[in-house]
């Protein structure tokens, strides 16, 4: 369970670029999830509420965008989107696919600010 | 009536520990030492692996030192130590992985130039140390026979995460009807084409295979870095 140390990171993050922006708070931020990512949205939300507390974001939503497996196949020669993270191997023709090309990410993308 | 507006961030959750990996690496590479990060569950025979890992690396005249990540004790350092390498203790005090920036603090008393090898040994957990890069240059996931063959398709964020699948405890394989193709199939499903090996740490069978493995790793590394032009040590 290391969703609680990952909020207190975006709660950290969030107000460095939210001061940098002349914000007095934040009202929401928007974080990009992979599928690879390692992250329980369930447990991030609790906590994000936590690390939140006395901070600008206190009371601000946590946005989760949950961002897809996206693999290379070396067969097809094309990216594709996989359901799931226990079979890395092409949906169309079954070749394994290595390369990750989309779904480790754990980002933020954007704040909404107020003023 | 206040307004709102959106500002774009596009920052990384874990770029500080991000950051101070990369310079580790770079710290790494400078000094010509290989670092090896084992991740697995609590149990599945890392300081045992890592003992016997040690030992036959001492004898041989290879440079090694060892850190570990507990929560509480320094159990494991002391049975590291009985190798003849030094080895220090990491206590995490609650948390359930190990960080960049607690590697850097530990490695302070030690001469980096006058290491081979550092091993580094995260805490028990196959989900949290997935996140966190140390530095490592190899990064061997370990798995017991008495784990479960699909364990590797319950933590494939771990499993994809490694370089090298370590499987443990194979002399118990018998004893628990250890099913070997269907522990292949699923270490390949979520991580297709990684090394494979298989190990007894009591016994010291796949011992040779590991270490030659490491060396051969340890070598093509060299290679890379030589080419980057980061190492006092490969420079003609």
């Amino acid at each position: 369970m290391h969703e609680l140390s990952i909020a207190q990171n975006i709660v950290e993050l969030a107000t460095e670029a939210a001061t940098r922006a002349n914000a007095e708070r934040v009202m929401a931020v928007k974080l990009l999830v992979g599928r690879l990512a390692g992250i329980e949205p369930g447990a991030l939300l609790f906590s994000y509420e936590i690390a939140a507390q006395g901070t600008i974001l206190e009371g601000s939503r946590l946005e989760i965008v949950h961002v897809p497996l996206v693999v290379w196949c070396a067969h097809c020669l094309k990216e594709v989107e996989l359901d799931s993270v226990q079979r890395l191997r092409c949906p169309t023709c079954g070749t394994p696919c290595g390369e990750i090309r989309r779904g480790r990410e754990l980002d933020i993308e954007s704040l909404e600010i107020e003023p | 009536m206040t307004t709102t507006r959106i500002v774009e961030v596009r920052v990384g959750v874990l770029k500080k520990n991000d950051e101070l990996a990369r310079a580790l690496r770079r710290r790494f590479e400078e000094a010509g030492v290989f670092v090896v990060n084992l991740v697995s569950s609590p149990g599945t025979g890392k300081t045992a692996f890592l003992e016997r890992t040690l030992s036959t690396l001492v004898v041989s005249g290879t440079r090694v030192a060892a850190l570990v990540g507990d929560l509480e004790t320094d159990n494991d350092a002391q049975r590291l130590a009985r190798s003849g390498a030094p080895a220090r203790q990491i206590n995490t005090h609650g948390r359930c992985h190990l960080e960049a920036e607690m590697i850097g603090a530990f490695l302070d008393e030690w001469d980096l130039n006058e290491l081979d090898y550092l091993f580094i040994e995260n805490v028990g957990n196959l989900v949290c140390p997935a996140s966190y890069d140390l530095g490592e240059a190899l990064r061997v996931a370990l798995l017991s026979v008495t784990e479960g063959e699909d364990k590797p398709l319950k933590y494939p964020t771990m499993f994809n995460s490694a370089d090298v699948a370590m499987i443990t405890k194979i002399d118990l394989a018998e004893a628990c009807e250890f099913d070997r193709d269907a522990a292949y199939a699923a270490i390949d499903s979520v991580r297709p084409g990684m090394s494979i090996l298989e190990v007894s740490a009591k016994r010291g069978a796949g011992m040779d295979e590991w270490l030659v493995l490491l060396r051969e790793r340890r070598e093509s590394w060299q290679r890379v870095v030589a080419g980057a032009g980061r190492s006092p040590r490969m420079a003609p």
